[in-house]
C-alpha cells in the first residue's frame, strides 16, 4: 500500500510542474494585454504602458517571468492581483470555502439521488420506472444550467416566494468570517435564525449544481449495477436463497460501486474547480467567477495563481479517490 | 402538501427571526449593484462599478456635480476664483468637515488643505511616497485627463485655502476637479497607514469625508456602509447602505420583485415592460451621456473624402438599428455630443436615410465597387449593446448601395490598440461615455488633431474644427464657450469624420418605497438624500 502511495505522490511532480507551465503560458497567448484593458476606451500611452508593464515585472524576459513565479511559489508567493492589489493566495482563500461549501452540498445531493436512483433502474431494466429515470438523468445531463437555475429562482423564489433569490445569507445578518463556510459560520456566529437563513440560501443553488453530476452518478450506477447484476457470484447468491435486498445491497452494489467512486470523485473535482454558471446566477462569490473575470482582464497573476490552486485541489481529490479506489479494489493495490 | 406547508412555516421562521435578530429600528437600502469594485481607491481606476462603491458614497470632492446634472456645485471647498490669465485656481475649503471614524481609524482633526495637497500629489510627483504604493499603480483618469502636463504645482497658502497653478489655461479644470479621481483623501489616515506599513490597505479600507463610512467588504458579495453621523451635509435618512453584488440582471430584477433589494442598475432591455407594469416598482430613465459611433479612416481613400463619407451616412438605416440592437433603449445621435450636455447644436441636421441619394453621391464622387471593412467590438457597452448585429444591419444597408462590407473583430484589448493605427483598414464601431460633462471630454478627446493615432479612431484633423476646440478650451466664458462648440458640431456634420449612431436611454428600476434617488447623467449611482419608507 505504501508503494502504491508513494508512485501516486511520485506522479503529482510532473503533473505540477506541467500544470504550471500551462497555467504560465495560456494566459500569456492570449492577445490584448492588461495596461490596455484597464485604460479602455480612454486609451494609454506607449510610454505609459511600458511602465505598467515594468511595474508588474512583465518587460522581463519569459523565461525569468517564469523562474520569478515558481521561487514564489516556493515561498508561498502567488503574485497579486493587479485589478484589486491583493494577494492571489488572500483572495483565493476567502472565496475557496464558498465553492466548497456549494461543492460539496451539491455533490451530496447528487449521490443521495443519484445512486439509488441507478440501482433502482438497473433492477427494474426495462420497466416504466427505468426509462423514466434514465429519461430525467439525460434531461438533466443536458440541461442549460442558466436557463434551469433560472426557471429555478423565477419559481420558488418569485413565484412562490420560499427561497431567498441569491445571495449565502440575509442581508441583515452580519459576523465575521472564521472559517468561511457559511453553515458553520452562522452557527459559530450565536445569531438566531442565522444558521436557517443561510440553508435556505443554500437550497437552490446546490440542487442546480447537482443536477448534472447526479445524472452522471445515475447513469453510471445503473450500467455498473447492471454489468454486476450478470455475474455469477450474484446469481450464485440468488440461488442459495438471499432475499433480494441482500443480494444487491452486499453482493452487488458494493462492487458495482467501484467505478461509480471514480465517478464521483472526478465530479467533485470539477466541481471544485468552480462552477461559473451557477455562481453568476446566485450572486455566488466563488472562485469560478473570480478566474473567468481574471481572465477577461489578464489579471495573469491571479489566474496562473489561480489555475494552479484549483489543479492542486484537483490533484488532492484524485489522489484520495485513487487510494481508496485501492482500499476497496484490491487488485489495483497489488498490481 | 405537508411538506410545503412545513417548508413555509420554517422560512417564515426564518424571516421572523431575521427581523427579531436586526431590531426594527436600522433602516437600509439595498443595492443590487452589477459587480464587484476594483479598488477602493478611485484615482487608481477607470470602472463606473467601483466609484459607485468609493468615491460616491465614501468620498467628496473639492467641487461636485449637482445631482442630477453635469453643473457643478461647491463640495468640500466653499468657493473658488479664477485669475484673469486662467492659470491659478484659488479654493477656499470647508471648515468643520470631519472624515470618518470608524473600525480602523479615528481622525483627530478635521480635514484641512494638508488633504487635499496630499490628495493631488501622490498622483502627480513620481517621487512622493504614495505614487506607487500598490504593484502597478496607475492613476489612470488623472494621467488621461492630461493632468500631469497641467498642473504646475499645488500649493498650501493656509490651513483653509489651496491654490492649483496651471502650465496652460484650461477651461475644463472645474469639472476635471468634480471627477472621481479627485476624491480627497485623509492625509493622516495615510500616515498611519505608513507608519504601520500597510499603505495597501488605502484602497481596501477607504476613509473619507463623503455620507456613508465604510464598514466591511466581502468579495464579491456585499459590501456594507453606515450612515456617516457628522456628515457635513447632514446625516443620511437611511442608517445602512448596503451593496449585494448581483452580477445577473434577471437575477437582479427577480431580488428587487422579491423585496431583497430597493434599487438596481442595468435592467435588460427585454424587461422594461414588465418592469413599466409592476405596480410595485418605479422605473426612472435618462438619456446617457455618451455616444456611439462608426469612425472612417479619413487617412484611408476613398474615406479621405468628405462626400464619400456623407454618402455612407445616408445609407446607414438608424431607425432599424434602434429598432434590432437598442430594443428602444436609445436614441438616433446626430452630433458627436448627447442631447443632455451643454452647447448641443440642435440646429444641425442630420444625414438622412436615402439610399438613392447615398448612391448618387458615391457616382458623383467616382467610387465604385467599393469594399471595406467594418470592425465590430467583441464587448458589450452601453452606447453599443451588440456591436456585430450593429455591423450586420450596416452590411446590409451597404449592399443597397452597391458597398461591400466585410465584419471583423478582435479581443478587447487588441481592438482598442489596433483601432488606434492611422493606416487601419476599415471603419470602426465604438463609443464613448462623458466623465465631466464637458463638451471638450467628446470634442477634443474623440476629434482633436491631438487624438489622432490615439483616441481620435477616425484619423481625422481639420484645421478649422481644431481652431474653435483649442480656443473653446481657453477661454472661461460659457456663453462664448458654447458658441464655439456650436460652430465646431457643423464643421463635424459637413466633414462627417463618424457616422453618428445612437445615445443610450438608461434605466434604472427600484421599489415604489424608495423616495430621492436622481439619476446620474454622467452613469454613477449615487445615494446620497434617498430614503426607504416603511
Amino acid at each position: 500500500m505504501l508503494r502504491f502511495l508513494l508512485g501516486r505522490l511520485g506522479l503529482l511532480i510532473p503533473t505540477f510542474f506541467g500544470v504550471t507551465l500551462v497555467a504560465f503560458s495560456f494566459i500569456r497567448m492570449l492577445p490584448g494585454d492588461p495596461a490596455e484593458l484597464l485604460a479602455g476606451e480612454r486609451g494609454i500611452s506607449d510610454e505609459r504602458r511600458a511602465q505598467v508593464l515594468g511595474q508588474l515585472g512583465f518587460d522581463k524576459p519569459l523565461w525569468h517571468q517564469y523562474l520569478d513565479y515558481i521561487t514564489g511559489i516556493f515561498h508561498g508567493d502567488l503574485g497579486i492581483s493587479f485589478v484589486s492589489k491583493k494577494p492571489v493566495l488572500d483572495e483565493f482563500l476567502t472565496l475557496f470555502p464558498a465553492t466548497a461549501e456549494l461543492a460539496l452540498c451539491a455533490i451530496i445531493i447528487a449521490i443521495c439521488l443519484g445512486i439509488p436512483a441507478g440501482i433502482f433502474a438497473a433492477v427494474k431494466r426495462g420497466s416504466i420506472a427505468d426509462q423514466a429515470i434514465m429519461g430525467t438523468a439525460l434531461v438533466g445531463y443536458s440541461m442549460p444550467i442558466f436557463w434551469w437555475g433560472l426557471l429555478l429562482i423565477i419559481l420558488f423564489s418569485g413565484t412562490l416566494g420560499w427561497t431567498p433569490v441569491s445571495g449565502r445569507i440575509s442581508l441583515m445578518f452580519f459576523f465575521p468570517q472564521v472559517t468561511g463556510f457559511m453553515l458553520i459560520d452562522s452557527l459559530l456566529s450565536g445569531e438566531k435564525g442565522a444558521f436557517l437563513s443561510a440553508v435556505s440560501h443554500l437550497i437552490l443553488p446546490s440542487i442546480v449544481l447537482a443536477t448534472i453530476p447526479m445524472a452522471v452518478i445515475a447513469r453510471q450506477t445503473r450500467s455498473a449495477m447492471l454489468e454486476v447484476l450478470g455475474e455469477d457470484y450474484v446469481r450464485t447468491a440468488r440461488a442459495k436463497g438471499l432475499p433480494p435486498r441482500a443480494v444487491i445491497g452486499l453482493h452487488a452494489l458494493r462492487n458495482a460501486l467501484i467505478p461509480v467512486v471514480t465517478t464521483i470523485g472526478l465530479q467533485v473535482g470539477v466541481l471544485l474547480a468552480g462552477a461559473i454558471l451557477t455562481e453568476t446566477i446566485f450572486s455566488w462569490p466563488g472562485i469560478g467567477k473570480w478566474l473567468v473575470d481574471s481572465i477577461s482582464r489578464r489579471d495573469y497573476f491571479v489566474v496562473q495563481g489561480g489555475l494552479l490552486l484549483i489543479a492542486g485541489i484537483i490533484m488532492l481529490v484524485n489522489l484520495i479517490v485513487d487510494v481508496l479506489y485501492g482500499l476497496i479494489n484490491p487488485r489495483i493495490r497489488y498490481n | 402538501m405537508n411538506f410545503q406547508k412545513t417548508l413555509k412555516a420554517s422560512l417564515l421562521g426564518v424571516s421572523l427571526a431575521v427581523i427579531a435578530a436586526t431590531g426594527a429600528s436600522a433602516k437600509n437600502l439595498v443595492y443590487c449593484s452589477e459587480g464587484s469594485p476594483e479598488g477602493f481607491d478611485a484615482a487608481l481606476y477607470t470602472a463606473g462599478t467601483t466609484f459607485d462603491a468609493s468615491s460616491k458614497p465614501v468620498y467628496n470632492r473639492l467641487v461636485e456635480f449637482k445631482p442630477g446634472t453635469t453643473e457643478v456645485q461647491p463640495g468640500l471647498a466653499e468657493s473658488w476664483e479664477v485669475s484673469e490669465d486662467g492659470l491659478e485656481y484659488t479654493f477656499k475649503l470647508r471648515k468643520g468637515v470631519k472624515f470618518h471614524t470608524t473600525s480602523f481609524f479615528t481622525p483627530t482633526r478635521e480635514f484641512n488643505a494638508d488633504d487635499v495637497v496630499f490628495t493631488f500629489e501622490r498622483q502627480l510627483k513620481k517621487d512622493n511616497p504614495w505614487h506607487e504604493y500598490t504593484a502597478g499603480s496607475s492613476w489612470e483618469y488623472f494621467d488621461g485627463m492630461s493632468m500631469p502636463d497641467l498642473i504646475k504645482e499645488i500649493v498650501k497658502v493656509d490651513d483653509y485655502t489651496v491654490k492649483f497653478v496651471l502650465n496652460r489655461p484650461e477651461a475644463p479644470m472645474i469639472a476635471n476637479l468634480a471627477m472621481d479621481f479627485a476624491s480627497i483623501v485623509s492625509a493622516e489616515y495615510a500616515d498611519q497607514l505608513e507608519a504601520a506599513g500597510t499603505k495597501e490597505l488605502l484602497n481596501q479600507q477607504p476613509v473619507g469625508t463623503g455620507p456613508f463610512s465604510f464598514v466591511g467588504y466581502q468579495k464579491d458579495a456585499v459590501i456594507r456602509y453606515a450612515a456617516n453621523p457628522d456628515y457635513w451635509r447632514g446625516k443620511q435618512p437611511v442608517d445602512n447602505l448596503i451593496f449585494a453584488i448581483t452580477p445577473d440582471a434577471a437575477v437582479r430584477l427577480q431580488k428587487l420583485k422579491a423585496g431583497e433589494c430597493h434599487i438596481m442598475p442595468y435592467p435588460a432591455p427585454a424587461d422594461i415592460a414588465d418592469i413599466r407594469d409592476d405596480g410595485n416598482l418605479t422605473l426612472l430613465e435618462q438619456q446617457g451621456l455618451n455616444v456611439g459611433y462608426l469612425a472612417y479612416n479619413t487617412k484611408q481613400a476613398p474615406f479621405d473624402k468628405p462626400e464619400v463619407r456623407k454618402a455612407l451616412n445616408h445609407a446607414i438605416n438608424k431607425q432599424a438599428i434602434l429598432d434590432a440592437v437598442f430594443q428602444g433603449s436609445g436614441q438616433a445621435a446626430k452630433n458627436p455630443i448627447p442631447p443632455t450636455m451643454w452647447s448641443y447644436n440642435d440646429a444641425v441636421e442630420d444625414d438622412d436615410y436615402n439610399p438613392e441619394l447615398a448612391k448618387e453621391m458615391l457616382e458623383a464622387a467616382g467610387v465604385s465597387d467599393l469594399s471595406m471593412k467594418i470592425w465590430a467590438m467583441p464587448v458589450q457597452r452601453p452606447y453599443n449593446p451588440n456591436a456585430r448585429r450593429m455591423a450586420e444591419v450596416m452590411q446590409a444597408d451597404f449592399a443597397n448601395v452597391g458597398v461591400n462590407v466585410e465584419i471583423v473583430s478582435y479581443e478587447w484589448g487588441e481592438y482598442l490598440s489596433r483601432s488606434k493605427a492611422e493606416d487601419r483598414d476599415g471603419a470602426v464601431l465604438l463609443g464613448w461615455t462623458g466623465d465631466n460633462g464637458d463638451p471638450d471630454n467628446f470634442l477634443a478627446v474623440l476629434l482633436g488633431c491631438d487624438g489622432v493615432g490615439g483616441s481620435n479612431r477616425a484619423q481625422w484633423c481639420n484645421e478649422e474644427f481644431d481652431a474653435l476646440i483649442m480656443k473653446a478650451k481657453s477661454v472661461t466664458s460659457k456663453e462664448e464657450r458654447t458658441k464655439l462648440y456650436e460652430e465646431a458640431q457643423v464643421v463635424f456634420k459637413e466633414q462627417a469624420p463618424w457616422a453618428t449612431i445612437a445615445h443610450s436611454v438608461v434605466f434604472m428600476p427600484m421599489s415604489s418605497k424608495v423616495t430621492g434617488y436622481v439619476m446620474d447623467p454622467l452613469g454613477g449611482h449615487n445615494f446620497e438624500g434617498v430614503d426607504v419608507a416603511e
